[in-house]
């Protein structure tokens, strides 16, 4: 039997539940809910203000989530990749063990901080000075975001800083750069690809995200991928509900091909054995 | 000025570190809290996490959550590492059109997928529950099997292969004896890392659920009631069970621990990686 | 059994429209060695896998002891090989490696071991069974290659370019040993090279090829004295090659003068490729020479010098243990049965 056909299988199972399905949100986006027949309604629903406004929301605080990360994250994968080599192994580890907690308990743990009776809250009555509404805004949202993806940027980030060969800073030392020089000139530069790898981890997932918005924003607002939920599951298939949905979803997906395409153009060549579309 | 700037860094740092371990350590705090809100400590009760054990909802979310995480891992390893060598031997056209589409699940957001699959289902008549949410898992690990499996396909030589041909080995045998203990490794990962995703999803499960609840799911419509100190013995316990998993893996090998905490870090990167939808794994 | 112990008829292999051989007849003897030689691209590395069976001719017949295995599998042909990057299996120490081929035929355990012990008291690796593969020098991973192939106890022993890793001290001793080797065990030997003296050293037969086609075959003193065209003149050894016209029988025009020679058979006044070996032009004083010209460069080589003698006409390259000095007008001398004579490549 010819090796290649082991592929089958899952060529198969590739096609019946990847492929056809992302042809049939296609298709559902692009079609009416009564008559089957094509249509740009989805489409125009999609596109109206009330949607464009929590679109609109959605990109602001990821680019906002995306900015607090990337200015946390670099110095702190900057401080480690100057550290001799068991601390920074031993601390990266310690940035990186809260993930291994479930996604929805350390989202939840924010909850517990933010909430009215919360922490902070409880912090403040004691210093006099009065309760403060944390839960259910934009604020919390964002920090939920920040807590959760924080670590996706600086492991892309520590990763590169890290294999920079020594001999690039010594040169530029040996040329006459002081440390900020250094920095600016070579180390910064050299690190993009890994800042460009962080800011995809995480501002991708930040527009699509549904659960930080729902716990720590509450039914308030809602962000892009709530709006999808919604659509599938509240709305639901009876009402249109699907083709709405596909329509977003279909939005997101171009929108996301769009940032994937930003960033391949900018880190041209993988260095590790990784695969990026 | 060295101490001045290393003592800023530090303190950094640790503020940084401070901010990743306080709302845990703060959960694990209040879950001995006899009393129900944060408002007032209670006096150190373990009344919590009695409740917890006897919330049959729970234990049959945890239920689910393993056996769910166990079968799609093992049947990803499966059809992934078949795929793999069946991809790899392809020819370079047909290679690429695999791993393209392959690899659709990595890239996409959790919700598209989810809700892609929630379409196939339906349209497939899949019954609903605890069928949909298996299937599910496996989709979205046999991707991350075949990505780890991949790198060490290429790694291996075919003249391998070929010699065991020449020696007198059937495809098959030749497969068996020669291929597969080279690419173990990269199979075993591949397991680790399918099993570590399958037990931490939330989005995908989500679309695919309505009759069985995974841990993450039933995490969620308890936390959206509101603040439930269940949930904090959850976390405690869940906190626990991480370290000491890390601490023993760290310290059972004791002279494979640099190759143990490699493997980790690999699993954890490319976990981490798999949350964000772009793949980057490094080998060595 | 047969005489001839392998026979390729008429094989051709093109891969995506490269032609890789065109038109291959080949017979080869029961217990000789024979060595495919040419450059990188030649196609001998090609031939050998058809005959392994890793692939299969685009058109044409392999037999192996006369029957026909074309279409047979590489894993069912009496066939062993030792590649050129030993392809030793990592995972296996070295005794399991040799003894692959023995435990898929299911061999008693016993047997196993003592033909391993066998083997490995012939390659000179005794006491390695343990050891794993990958901490072994070049030259033993290569030993333990091929005495895994010979386990086998296969009729032909093929062999790609086995020595090329190896420092050249070790690849010297190699040559010999797998000679020996050969001639002991009495089995044959396709050994795969592009290096013409190795091919000369170990070989009965040589097979010269170039771009898919056999450009001459035969042992290597027949190769080496009596090359068939330039190119294989060019390719063995080394030796001076200019344009000639053969006035006639048994003489030969060059260089603005002519010479009695040994070759005939050529049409009268045929411009043909005259070949005189260095080795074989002495230099002497300019008036007992047939030729003379002024010395350009001197090299010393080790065993012999290798000088340049500029006649005007052609710079022809000397190998002489005794020195001249650059510059010094020499005459040059040589047999009539030094002067080989071939027709004119009608390569394209």
């Amino acid at each position: 039997m010819k090796r290649k056909y082991f592929a089958i299988p899952y060529a198969v199972w590739m096609l019946v539940l990847i492929i056809a399905p992302m042809i049939l949100i296609m298709m559902y986006a692009f079609t009416g809910q009564a008559d089957g027949a094509f249509t740009l309604d989805n489409i125009k629903e999609a596109l109206n203000p009330v949607y464009m406004k929590v679109l609109l929301r959605s990109l602001e605080l990821a680019v906002i989530s995306t900015v607090i990360c990337l200015f946390l994250g670099y110095p702190i994968a900057y401080f480690l990749s100057r550290m001799p080599a068991r601390r920074a192994a031993i601390l990266s580890m310690l940035f990186i063990v809260p993930m291994w907690m479930n996604f929805l308990l350390r989202t939840y743990a924010w909850m517990n901080i933010l909430d009215t009776n919360g922490l902070i809250n409880q912090l403040l009555v004691a210093l006099d000075l009065g309760r403060v509404k944390l839960m259910n805004t934009q604020g919390a949202v964002v920090v939920g975001m920040v807590y959760n993806y924080l670590p996706f940027m600086i492991l892309p980030i520590y990763n590169i800083l890290q294999k920079m060969p020594k001999e690039s800073i010594e040169a530029a030392q040996d040329l006459g750069s002081t440390d900020r020089q250094v920095f600016t000139k070579v180390v910064f530069p050299l690190s993009i690809p890994g800042v460009i790898s962080g800011i995809t981890m995480v501002f991708i997932p930040t527009i699509t995200t549904f659960a930080i918005s729902r716990l720590l924003g509450g039914s308030q607002f809602m962000l892009y991928g709530d709006l999808i939920e919604n659509q599938f599951l509240s709305v639901g298939q009876a009402n249109g509900g699907w083709h709405v949905g596909a329509a977003l979803s279909f939005i997101m997906m171009v929108l996301v091909f769009i940032c994937m395409a930003i960033a391949n153009h900018f880190d041209k060549g993988e260095e590790n054995g990784g695969t990026m579309i | 000025m060295k101490s001045k700037s290393s003592w800023g860094r530090n303190f950094f740092i640790g503020l940084m570190l401070l901010f990743m371990y306080a709302p845990i350590i703060i959960m694990i705090i209040y879950s001995f809290n006899a009393s129900k809100t944060m408002a007032n400590w209670g006096g150190f009760s373990l009344k919590w996490y009695e409740a917890l054990f006897s919330d049959r909802d729970i234990m049959a979310a945890l239920e689910v959550t393993v056996t769910v995480a166990v079968l799609s891992s093992i049947t990803a390893t499966f059809i992934g590492t078949a795929a793999a060598i069946g991809i790899h031997s392809m020819k370079r056209r047909w290679r690429n059109a695999m791993m393209y589409c392959s690899n659709i699940p990595v890239i996409n957001p959790d919700i598209v997928t989810g809700v892609s699959l929630m379409f196939a289902f339906s349209l497939l008549a899949v019954p609903q529950g605890y069928t949909r949410l298996l299937l599910a898992h496996i989709t979205f690990n046999i991707p991350y099997v075949i990505l780890s499996v991949m790198p060490r396909l290429r790694q291996t030589s075919n003249s391998l292969y070929e010699a065991a041909l020449d020696l007198g080995a059937k495809p098959s045998v030749a497969l068996r004896k020669v291929i597969l203990p080279q690419i173990m490794p990269g199979v075993i990962s591949g397991a680790i890392l399918a099993f570590t995703l399958s037990i931490d999803d939330f989005v995908i499960s989500f679309f695919s659920q309505q009759g069985a609840q995974n841990l993450s799911i039933y995490i969620y419509s308890l936390a959206r009631r509101g603040i439930n100190p269940k949930i904090n013995a959850l976390s405690a316990l869940m906190f626990v069970t991480v370290m000491s998993l890390l601490l023993t893996v760290n310290f059972l090998g004791g002279k494979s621990s640099p190759e143990a905490r490699k493997k980790r870090a690999q699993k954890k990167e490319a976990r981490i990686a798999r949350k964000a939808g772009t793949f980057v794994m490094e080998e060595n | 059994m047969a005489q001839h112990l392998i026979e390729l008829v008429d094989i051709s292999k093109d891969f995506d429209g490269e032609e890789a051989l065109k038109n291959i007849n080949l017979y080869i003897r029961d217990g000789e060695f024979l060595t495919l030689l040419g450059p990188s691209g030649c196609g001998k590395t090609t031939m050998l896998r058809i005959i392994a069976g890793f692939e299969a001719p685009s058109s044409g017949k392999v037999f192996i002891d006369g029957k026909d295995v074309t279409n047979v599998p590489a894993y069912k042909r009496k066939v062993n090989t030792v590649f050129q990057k030993y392809a030793l299996f990592p995972h296996l120490n070295v005794s399991d490696n040799v003894a692959f081929g023995l435990k898929l035929r299911k061999i008693e355990k016993s047997k196993i071991e003592k033909k391993v012990h066998e083997m490995l008291e012939m390659v000179e690796l005794q006491g390695f069974e343990t050891r794993s593969v990958e901490a072994l020098s070049g030259g033993q991973q290569q030993r333990v290659a091929i005495a895994r192939a010979l386990a086998n106890e296969p009729e032909v022993l093929l062999l790609d370019e086995p020595l090329g890793a190896l420092d050249l001290k070790l690849r010297k001793e190699m040559q010999l040993e797998l000679k020996r080797m050969q001639q002991q065990l009495g089995i044959t030997f396709i050994y795969v090279t592009h290096d013409q003296e190795e091919a000369l050293t170990m070989s009965d037969t040589i097979v010269v090829m170039r771009k898919g086609v056999i450009q001459q075959i035969g042992t290597p003193i027949d190769i080496y004295n009596e090359p068939k065209n330039a190119y294989v003149a060019d390719f063995i050894g080394e030796s001076n090659i200019l344009p000639g016209v053969m006035v006639e029988d048994y003489f030969v025009e060059f260089s603005g003068k002519g010479f009695n020679c040994v070759d005939k058979g050529f049409t009268p006044n045929e411009a043909v490729d005259v070949v005189i070996r260095p080795e074989d032009i002495k230099i002497v004083p300019p008036s007992d020479g047939t030729l003379s010209g002024v010395v350009s460069s001197v090299v010393f080589m080790g065993v012999h010098y290798e000088m340049q003698i500029d006649t005007g006409e052609h710079t022809f390259l000397v190998h002489s243990t005794s020195k001249a000095e650059e510059g010094v007008h020499v005459g040059l001398s040589f047999f009539p049965d030094d002067i080989h004579i071939m027709r004119k490549d009608v390569e394209e």
